[in-house]
């Protein structure tokens, strides 16, 4: 058995790679439906209407989108200069603390208390913090040579627990009555809602709009253009004249400032303040949302969707049926492994002899 | 066994990479005892050929009988069994491991519960002075010499007992000294009754080390020729399929200096080196690979700094830095196409502006595409690159040959586009593994430049080509390079001498 | 304070405490090194963990004894990572990618399983976990699991296997260059696959310890990043079973360090600093070999035959 490179990557390939994927998902996914003893049209039906099936289900699906949409974007441009950015999770975490240690001025005089000037600041901070705890591996990367996947993995526990020092200690709300979480933004510092009476809010025109932006400084701009040879071959980047350490950097921060975005449009949209629960995993969902989408920034968004949806869909499902809950987290690994695999089979194809 | 049966039978061997047919319906015989040598410029398929035979490649069509036996295709361990050898071009070692460790691979049953090292290293000792090939079984591989890992990869083979050894381009990394030890070295393998397969384009050595000669063209076995009998120019010919143009000789009109490199010294590397480029000549720098023309060549592309010394070009220091080299018209060509070269994953008109990305052709930021890709088709134009799919063809679908002129597109057009040349050219190994006809276009592209005023420095490894294209010619060995002298006071034994490091 | 730190170190409970917190370090660092020296980054570890600690405990939870749950552990981690084979070495995919895919499939499939087969329970089930070695004479080990002690001997076993024997040249060949390895006649898909294989097992062994010797039930979040500091322990170790032993036992020893001084009640250190420790330990230890991490050539590079 060998592997052996297409003459070309054939565009019908590319395009029935994912729908390929989608079908091989299914089957597997139904054979841990089975084994739950459900019937099996029944969940896929529920998980379905539970996450694109009514106006409710879409601002659901979209509200946990919007955070996904973020931390997908952040790894994504990280991946594409070859920067394998695991810590989004921290990143978000950081980010929506410095965006409540910020926010949280509201109650103070002087410019804090005007929400026009306080929001950006908020935002701003969130950025900074998120970008900053990057900062470290970026440069034991480029200084040392030190992987930054599992520097960043580890730091990820790091900041989870200086979160919770911060919620139990400086930063815990007095009036939560206990519960270590943070106080809460002020009304003028959260988002607006974008349909009345759902939990959808303004932060999913910010990732759509960052989406787009991305994809053009990706594809347009001389910046861009960096970090895509620095991803692609990063010896021959050099030779040309890129500044690879400073691209690797720059897409660090970047990477991190939009995971740190992640957290302050969490809390500004959804929660208000931060609890040590406020993030499923959205900075690991954002890595699979970036690998489902091929890195591109429009595919992120079809793809935060997609796992929004299943995962909205499987929390609602789960009521109807017995079919736990981690069903969503299933169906989405597969299909990131078949998303894979197609793909491998999209450029390379097996001989046998 | 009958001694004048084959030992190797080769049938109607075909192999298709893509819409490239590489091997053609080859069928060749190996005589017991026999030096068979397989000649043909890069390209010609010979390396296909000695891979599909030890079972790197499959075949698809063909079958192999070794020993009177046919060979299942597609498995080293197969040819390793039926006694066939094979020392790799790029040699097949693990430089952490140790000698004898890199011998005994594969040679014990895997689930072996101890190795029997002892064995293996009295086996290996006595195979070694048998053949007269010294080497210490305990040194690492990334400690020996060039000359030494050959050694290496011969015992390899010796120590399992081979019949048959395959030599792919075995003197292309050798001085023309340690090159006659090698040839001395086969004529004792022949005298234990091996059969060797010798695969070079270099006639010489060819019409020196063979019996027989069989010719391979473009995928195709043309003719198979006694070495006795054979025509230097007749030979020639069929390897290429055509006459071979003679160089054209040159009047040599050296200007000022464009570049001056004092006294550069890098740790490990190299120590002291002088050398002066002038405008309209070629300065070349002969050695064997890896004797410090690496840390050179970076710092002649802006990619390090030297520890000491220093490099000017038109009078001024530039820092270690690719963008100040090529905002000072340096055209470089990298020697590896693949890795330093180009991009492949990105487009062929990305590749042609990306030294000059955030300069010409980009405007507060934003790539100017229009302009990048009239650039594009201009180089592919001018340079006769060929590219299925237009600008737009992934750089890695090129052919070597076409990533070359690609490159030197790039370089050569780059702030030049009104016939100047400019001022400074490094080549490092620019026509390593092109074919003739590539290699050819390279040459005149690099002689032409000369001729508008350039001053250009060669870096390369094969002396024909040196001989061919320079007007002085230094030598490498050890870091140390030697003073250049005109390219006529040099002759092959004293140039020889002085990439192995006698002091001339 | 420094007596407090002296009378900890001569403290047998605190010794007994380092060696257990060791073990799934031993073997899953073990685990990762068998990876790696074939040529392969295996970043599927934590889900081969999570998995391994579930299937381990499942088994002896279903009546079967707690050997058979450790050999269930193994087999569940062998055919993990021979997932992760197939995709890394002959579809030649990103390691990366493919390891962390890895990860989130396991550790997902393992909770989807827990909660399909304890659909409603308040409290987790239990088992009779691994007893300690009383009967061994010697002191800060009779008090350890059997699993400890297996731990401790696969280390000298795995060094014997890489430097002594033809299968362990063969890892090591794979691993820093397989070109020579394929042109000495060796399968280097099948080792590769192997090592990954050997590895991914010992990785499901280290989860098990968790649920069939240190705890006795299964927890969600159990693994806790410990797969992540394995793979950082390896590098800190120069790729060298010894010398990842010494790793394990060094790290073991300043997190019973950290738990000791967090129940002693550092006045005013909130206790996250504390455990913080371990994690920011890790990436300590890669910072200080970063310098002279001698990585096996041929780590994360793919390898197609005939492709240069």
């Amino acid at each position: 058995m060998r592997l052996e490179a297409r003459g070309g990557v054939s565009r019908f390939a590319l395009v029935a790679a994912p729908f390929a994927a989608v079908a091989f998902t299914l089957v597997v996914s139904g054979l841990f439906v089975a084994w739950a003893g459900a019937p099996l049209g029944r969940t896929y039906a529920l998980i379905f209407e539970g996450g694109f099936g009514s106006r409710f289900a879409w601002s659901e699906t979209l509200t946990r989108a919007t955070p996904l949409i973020l931390t997908g974007l952040a790894a994504a441009v990280a991946f594409r200069a070859h920067f394998y950015n695991i810590g989004a999770e921290g990143q978000l975490y950081a980010g929506a603390l410095a965006a409540v240690a910020v926010g949280g001025l509201a109650d103070g005089s002087g410019w804090a208390s005007s929400p026009a000037l306080l929001f950006p600041a908020m935002i701003a901070a969130a950025m900074a913090a998120g970008a900053l705890l990057l900062l470290m591996p970026a440069l034991l990367r480029t200084r040392l040579h030190v992987d930054e996947v599992v520097t960043t993995l580890l730091l990820n526990f790091i900041v989870l627990l200086f979160v919770s020092m911060m919620l139990e200690g400086p930063m815990k709300d007095p009036a939560a009555m206990g519960w270590p979480q943070s106080v809460a933004l002020t009304d003028g510092l959260q988002l607006a809602k974008l349909i009345p009476r759902t939990r959808l809010h303004t932060g999913l025109l910010w990732g759509l709009a960052l989406a787009g932006l991305l994809w053009a400084v990706l594809r347009y701009t001389t910046f861009g253009f960096a970090v895509r040879a620095v991803g692609a071959n990063a010896r021959a980047a050099a030779f040309a004249g890129v500044p690879v350490t400073r691209t690797t950097i720059a897409v660090a921060l970047l990477s991190g400032a939009l995971a740190g975005l992640a957290g302050a449009i969490e809390v500004a949209g959804r929660t208000a303040y931060v609890t040590l629960d406020m993030s499923p995993g959205y900075g690991y969902s954002g890595i699979v949302i970036a690998m489902l989408a091929g890195l591109n920034p429009l595919g992120v968004v079809a793809a935060a969707i997609f796992v929004a949806g299943v995962l909205v869909g499987a929390d609602s499902m789960s009521r109807g049926v017995a079919v736990p809950t981690y069903i969503a987290e299933v169906i989405v690994a597969i299909s990131l492994l078949s998303m894979l695999v197609a793909t491998a089979f999209a450029r390379y194809r097996l001989r046998w002899n | 066994m009958d001694p004048r049966a084959p030992v190797l039978r080769l049938t109607g061997i075909t192999k298709r990479f893509g819409p490239l047919t590489a091997n053609d319906a080859i069928s060749l015989e190996l005589a017991h005892g026999e030096v068979l040598a397989l000649l043909g410029e890069n390209g010609a398929g010979k390396s296909t050929l000695v891979s599909i035979l030890f079972g790197h490649y499959v075949p698809d069509e063909g079958t192999i009988e070794a020993f009177g036996r046919p060979l299942p295709p597609g498995d080293p361990a197969a040819a390793l069994a039926a006694g066939i050898g094979m020392v790799h071009q790029h040699f097949a070692l693990a430089d952490n491991l140790s000698v004898l460790d890199n011998v005994m691979l594969g040679t014990e049953p895997l689930w072996r519960p101890k190795s029997r090292r002892a064995e293996a290293r009295a086996r290996l000792v006595a195979t070694a002075q048998r053949f007269g090939l010294a080497v210490d079984p305990d040194a690492r591989v990334a400690a020996l010499s060039v000359g030494e890992r050959q050694r290496v990869e011969i015992l390899k083979a010796l120590t399992r007992d081979a019949r048959v050894l395959i030599l792919d381009e075995p003197t292309a990394v050798l001085t023309p000294q340690e090159s006659e030890s090698l040839f001395a070295t086969l004529e004792r393998l022949v005298a234990e009754g091996l059969s060797l397969i010798f695969i070079s384009h270099k006639l010489p050595e060819v019409l020196r080390v063979s019996d027989r000669i069989a010719v391979l063209r473009a995928g195709k076995l043309v003719a198979t020729r006694a070495t006795e009998s054979a025509d230097r120019g007749a030979l020639a010919h069929l390897m290429v399929g055509r006459d071979v143009p003679a160089p054209v000789a040159r009047p040599h009109t050296a200007g000022s200096v464009v570049c001056a490199i004092e006294g550069v010294t890098v740790a490990n590397a190299l120590t002291s080196v002088s050398l002066a480029l002038r405008a309209g000549e070629i300065a070349a720098i002969a050695g064997v690979s890896g004797n410090g023309q690496q840390a050179l060549a970076e710092i002649l592309c802006g990619l390090r700094a030297p520890d000491a010394g220093r490099v000017t070009v038109a009078g001024r220091a530039l820092p270690a830095d690719a963008r100040a080299w090529i905002a000072a018209g340096v055209a470089r060509i990298p020697d590896d196409r693949h890795a330093v070269g180009l991009i492949g994953d990105l487009p062929l008109w990305e590749n042609a502006i990306a030294e000059h990305y955030r300069t010409r052709f980009a405007r507060r930021g934003i790539v100017r595409r229009r302009a990048a890709r009239r650039f594009a088709r201009e180089v592919v134009g001018r340079f006769d690159v060929r590219a299925g799919g237009g600008v737009d063809t992934p750089a890695r679908a090129l052919s070597g040959g076409n990533m070359q002129k690609l490159i030197l597109g790039r370089a050569l057009a780059g702030e030049a586009a009104g016939g100047t040349a400019p001022p400074l050219i490094v080549a490092n190994q620019p026509t390593w593994g092109l074919d003739i006809g590539a290699v050819a276009f390279v040459h005149q592209q690099l002689l032409d430049a000369c001729a508008r005023g350039a001053a250009v420095l060669l870096i390369s490894d094969d002396l024909d080509e040196i001989f061919a294209l320079a007007d002085r010619i230094a030598v490498i060995h050890g870091g140390r390079l030697t003073p250049a002298r005109p390219a006529a006071d040099w002759d092959l034994p004293a140039i020889g001498l002085a990439m192995a490091g006698a002091s001339a | 304070m420094a007596g407090d730190i002296l009378a900890m170190l001569v403290n047998a409970d605190f010794w007994v405490a380092v060696l257990r917190i060791a073990t799934p370090l031993i073997l899953g660092t073990l685990g990762v090194l068998l990876c790696e020296r074939a040529g392969v980054l295996n970043l599927g570890i934590e889900g081969v963990m999570v998995a391994g600690a579930l299937t381990g405990w499942l088994t002896v939870y279903l009546g079967a004894s707690l050997w058979t749950g450790v050999l269930a552990a193994a087999a569940t981690g062998a055919a993990i990572g021979l997932l992760h084979a197939v995709l890394t070495v002959p579809l030649a995919l990103s390691q990366h990618v493919s390891g962390l895919a890895i990860t989130l499939f396991a550790t997902s499939v393992s909770y989807y399983a827990y909660r399909v087969s304890f659909p409603a329970v308040s409290t987790p089930p239990t088992i009779e976990p691994f007893a300690e070695m009383a009967w061994l004479p010697i002191p800060v080990l009779a008090k350890q699991t059997p699993m400890t002690l297996a731990a401790l001997l696969a280390v000298p076993a795995i060094a014997w296997v890489l430097y002594r024997t033809p299968v362990g040249l063969a890892v090591r060949a794979v691993g820093e260059n397989p070109a020579a390895a394929e042109g000495q006649g060796l399968n280097v898909i099948a080792i590769r696959t192997g090592a990954i294989v050997a590895g991914s097992a010992l990785m499901g062994v280290a989860g098990a310890f968790l649920t069939l010797s240190a705890f006795n039930a299964f927890f969600f979040n159990m693994v806790n990043g410990r797969g992540w500091i394995c793979v950082a322990l390896v590098v800190f170790a120069s790729w060298r079973p010894g010398k990842a032993l010494a790793g394990a036992l060094l790290f073991a020893f300043f997190d019973a360090m950290q738990l000791r001084l967090q129940q002693g009640g550092g006045e005013g250190v909130p206790y996250q600093v504390y455990l913080m420790l371990p994690y920011a330990l890790s990436i300590l230890a890669l910072v200080l070999v970063a310098r002279r991490a001698a990585y096996p050539q041929a780590l994360m590079k793919r390898y197609v035959r005939g492709e240069r």
